[in-house]
């Protein structure tokens, strides 16, 4: 124990023998950790987004389908269950959330023009905490309940149409015989959502509306939960699987939306490949620095051997002095890292690329996300590796023949 | 050679543990940064060519305000005398005019919304590389008969095949009905998942008699030998453009601005990482060219007593760092060429690639291609770099004092 003190001691004093030299290296410490902290919050925040955007959308974690709909979303594949039976089923299993909707293809026209859309019929109360759309900022007002006979369409599909609120639209689709099934809406109300191409693609109505527009009684096409964590959707997943037969297809947000599934998992991986080529390109300049230190002091540390200090001692002090550095520069490279991302976490306009970010299926305001795990990443990363890179120098330097190190001339 | 650089080459070798980790660190990152900067670049090259030649082109002529509103009724008058003339003008056949209508499609069992272009048959091929991609069936032959080319996404949502008919239902240039029963006699497969879902393609001729549009389109697709030369063309076909119409032309990065702006994004990612690199290098040359000039203070004060300028000095203390650099850029630029070559032969691919490829019209297997940029823009940042992180040690000795300094231990 009291080795290990004096150890430390002389470490820290040797540490400080040449400043200039440990500033230096430091500042190269302080920048290193502070980049990988830096990059991986604003990388995880932008996946963070782009996926609850997503989730947002689908919605939910975990939907169930009719087997053939995901490969065919058409209103021939109908969930082989009413909504009472559905009802009866999902609601004292206790999700968080849980909704059964219609979406379909259709084509609204206006007057003037028409585009073809994705049209979903909701019960707008269930849906509420999982929707990409925020209810209280709908100019005009959202649907009432799922007997609401007007239709809430994105801003921008109300300019390409060139209608406002409560201006009349059609609404075409097919019916499970594939009779085209029309309705005129009134616009009660125009949502914008954060990517803007959810204002161009998604129109919603009532959901009873809407099965009897289509005439498919009281059916419709998923069922949609919503779980506490997206990125621990099992246990729902589990849940939800157990509460339906085999008639019918369980998927988690992962395999609905492959894209996003596979960024998260690219994305982790990348933070990793960050975190260690940065360290590298520090390492080198850290053992540097060791060999360096290690050199100037040839000639003591013979003399330390010659006393009687054993091998390992030598090795211990350096590789103290290695890790001293390295702890001083991770805390202030985290205190930077933290310093400089709290101020940005109100978001990052980056909508000078708005269109670029969006075909990446990300926001145009970027949210910084400091993750406690990744902080515990760059630093253990930095920590380990470090101490891995100082045992060459250090050995060397406990290897040295007393007598010969002592009569080293520098 | 010189008394000089061969002064600094020595003094590189006093100790080569040091010098040879410094260069260590120069390489590490000169490989990364050849490797890096080629797979990008030529991704951003692939991702745009791919993206251009399926459908949009290089250029579009439009009618002002076409390109953000999209609507039926912003026409080109008389499209195909314009195509006409531009292509004589021009003395090019990568003209091609084309009008566009929602509908939708219905097929015995299914309706989908969808996109439908009337094009020239004769010119489209010329154009976009849809009609060179037709798996099953052939493409359109005749200006004005009732036929129908899908894509291969769409043909399977609506269950038809080469030979069924599909009924389209929309509404005309002037709001009236429109409708059509025609023929799919192909099948595309492009491999771009937008158009191969949304998109339908049929003779121009009877589009405009289906849409009533009366001789106009929507959009005159114009394309450049090579992506480099799109902006002197583009001046030319606007000045081609009858002055009494408000047309304009629209370049690649108007059409699909999401495209430029997502390699603009990806860029700035990888300046920042680049930088971090470049910077953390430095920080390492200056480390030891520091430690390489405070050790040699007693020598210095030696030489300085003996007459030598301090400026010589600082100089002697560059010309170290650009040995250095010199040889840290060979070695990176050969690694990492030698590296970025053989991946190009080999292929790379990572975790993800068959996902973000699909959304970026990428293959699935990369071959990065080494150009003269992308092998020594990075190197030379780094060189740079190293030489301005030692101007610090060189500016040190110019306070150097001879006495005081041949005192130092």
């Amino acid at each position: 124990m009291n080795t290990l003190r004096i150890l430390t001691m002389l470490a820290w004093r040797n540490l400080w023998r040449n400043h200039r030299r440990t500033l230096i290296m430091l500042g190269a410490v302080v920048i290193g950790v502070w980049a990988m902290i830096f990059m991986t919050a604003l990388t995880m925040g932008m996946v963070n987004d782009m996926i609850e955007d997503s989730i947002s959308v689908l919605p939910g974690h975990v939907q169930v389908h009719h087997p053939d709909y995901l490969d065919d979303p058409n209103i021939t594949n109908l969930l082989p269950l009413t909504d009472d039976v559905i009802a009866e089923t999902f609601e004292s299993a206790g999700f968080l959330a849980w909704a059964t909707r219609i979406k379909v293809p259709a084509v609204l026209s206006s007057e003037r023009e028409s585009r073809g859309v994705t049209l979903l019929g909701i019960d707008p109360q269930r849906e509420e905490v999982m929707s990409f759309v925020d209810y209280g900022a709908v100019e005009g007002r959202f649907l009432d309940g799922p007997d609401d006979a007007g239709l809430v369409i994105g801003r921008k599909l109300a300019e390409t149409l060139e209608t406002e609120l409560g201006k009349r639209v059609v609404l075409m689709s097919q019916d499970p015989d594939n009779d085209i099934a029309d309705r005129g809406f009134r616009v009660v109300g125009l949502f914008s959502a954060d990517v803007q191409a959810y204002e161009e693609q998604y129109v919603f109505a009532g959901k009873k509306t809407v099965q009897n527009l289509l005439r498919v009684g009281d059916r419709v096409t998923a069922i949609v939960v919503l779980g506490d964590d997206y990125r621990n959707v099992e246990p729902v997943y589990e849940k939800v699987h157990a509460l339906v037969d085999d008639g019918v297809t369980v998927s988690r947000w992962t395999e609905l939306d492959t894209y996003l599934g596979t960024m998260l998992r690219v994305m982790d991986g990348f933070v990793i490949v960050w975190v260690i080529i940065i360290f590298l390109a520090l390492s080198f300049g850290l053992v540097n620095t060791l060999v360096m230190a290690v050199f100037e002091r040839v000639r003591e540390i013979g003399l330390m051997l010659a006393l009687g200090m054993k091998p390992s001692s030598i090795l211990g002090q350096i590789v103290i002095e290695s890790m001293m550095l390295l702890v001083i520069g991770l805390a202030i490279g985290n205190l930077l890292a933290w310093a400089s991302i709290k101020p940005l976490e109100s978001g990052i306009d980056v909508s000078v690329v708005a269109e670029g970010m969006a075909m990446m299926g990300a926001a145009s305001v970027l949210y910084p996300q400091l993750r406690f795990e990744d902080v515990i990443l760059a630093n253990t990363v930095v920590l380990i590796l470090g101490f891995f890179a100082s045992l060459s120098p250090a050995w060397r330097a406990s290897r040295f023949q007393p007598i010969e190190a002592i009569t080293k001339v520098n | 050679m010189n008394l000089v650089l061969r002064l600094a080459w020595r003094n590189l070798w006093r100790q080569p543990r040091r010098t040879w980790l410094t260069t260590g660190a120069m390489v590490f990152s000169n490989v990364l940064l050849v490797f890096m900067i080629s797979l990008q670049f030529g991704m951003y090259r692939l991702m745009i060519e791919n993206s251009l030649q399926a459908f949009t082109g290089h250029m579009q002529v439009q009618a002002r305000g076409y390109n953000d509103d999209k609507k039926m009724r912003q026409t080109v008058p008389d499209i195909v005398a314009l195509a006409n003339d531009l292509r004589t003008e021009l003395g090019s056949d990568e003209v091609a005019a084309r009008a566009t209508a929602f509908a939708l499609a219905s097929s015995e069992d299914r309706s989908y919304g969808i996109a439908v272009f009337g094009v020239e048959p004769q010119f489209e091929p010329n154009v976009s590389s849809i009609p060179g991609l037709v798996r099953d069936g052939r493409y359109l032959d005749s200006n004005d008969a009732a036929e129908i080319v899908i894509g291969a996404v769409l043909a399977r949502n609506l269950r038809v095949e080469v030979g069924d008919e599909l009924t389209l239902l929309g509404s005309g240039k002037d709001g009236s009905f429109a409708a059509v029963v025609a023929d799919v006699v192909g099948i595309f497969d492009s491999g771009v998942a937008e158009l191969d879902r949304t998109i339908a393609e049929m003779p121009l001729g009877l589009f405009q008699d289906v849409f009533y549009m009366r001789g106009e389109g929507h959009q005159v697709a114009v394309n450049a030998p090579r992506l480099g030369q799109v902006a002197e063309l583009r001046q030319r076909v606007a000045g081609l453009l009858p002055a009494e119409q408000d047309l304009v032309v629209q370049d690649w990065d108007a059409l699909l601005p999401g495209l430029k702006q997502a390699i603009q994004a990806d860029i700035s990612s990888a300046v920042f990482m680049y930088g971090v690199l470049v910077i953390l290098v430095a920080f390492s040359v200056l480390n030891t060219q520091l430690m390489s000039v405070l050790e040699r203070t007693h020598e210095f004060g030696i030489v300085l007593a003996l007459g030598l300028k301090p400026g010589r000095l600082g100089r002697l203390v560059m010309l170290e760092t650009a040995m250095m650099g010199t040889i840290g850029l060979l070695i990176g630029a050969l690694i990492g060429g030698a590296l970025t070559a053989w991946l190009g032969v080999q292929g790379f691919t990572m975790p993800g690639m068959d996902e973000m490829g699909a959304k970026f019209n990428l293959p699935s297997r990369l071959h990065p291609e080494v150009t003269i940029a992308s092998l020594l823009s990075g190197p030379a940042v780094v060189f740079l770099f190293s030489l301005l992180a030692s101007v610090y040690p060189a500016l040190r000795l110019r306070r150097l004092h001879p006495v005081e300094a041949m005192r130092a231990a």
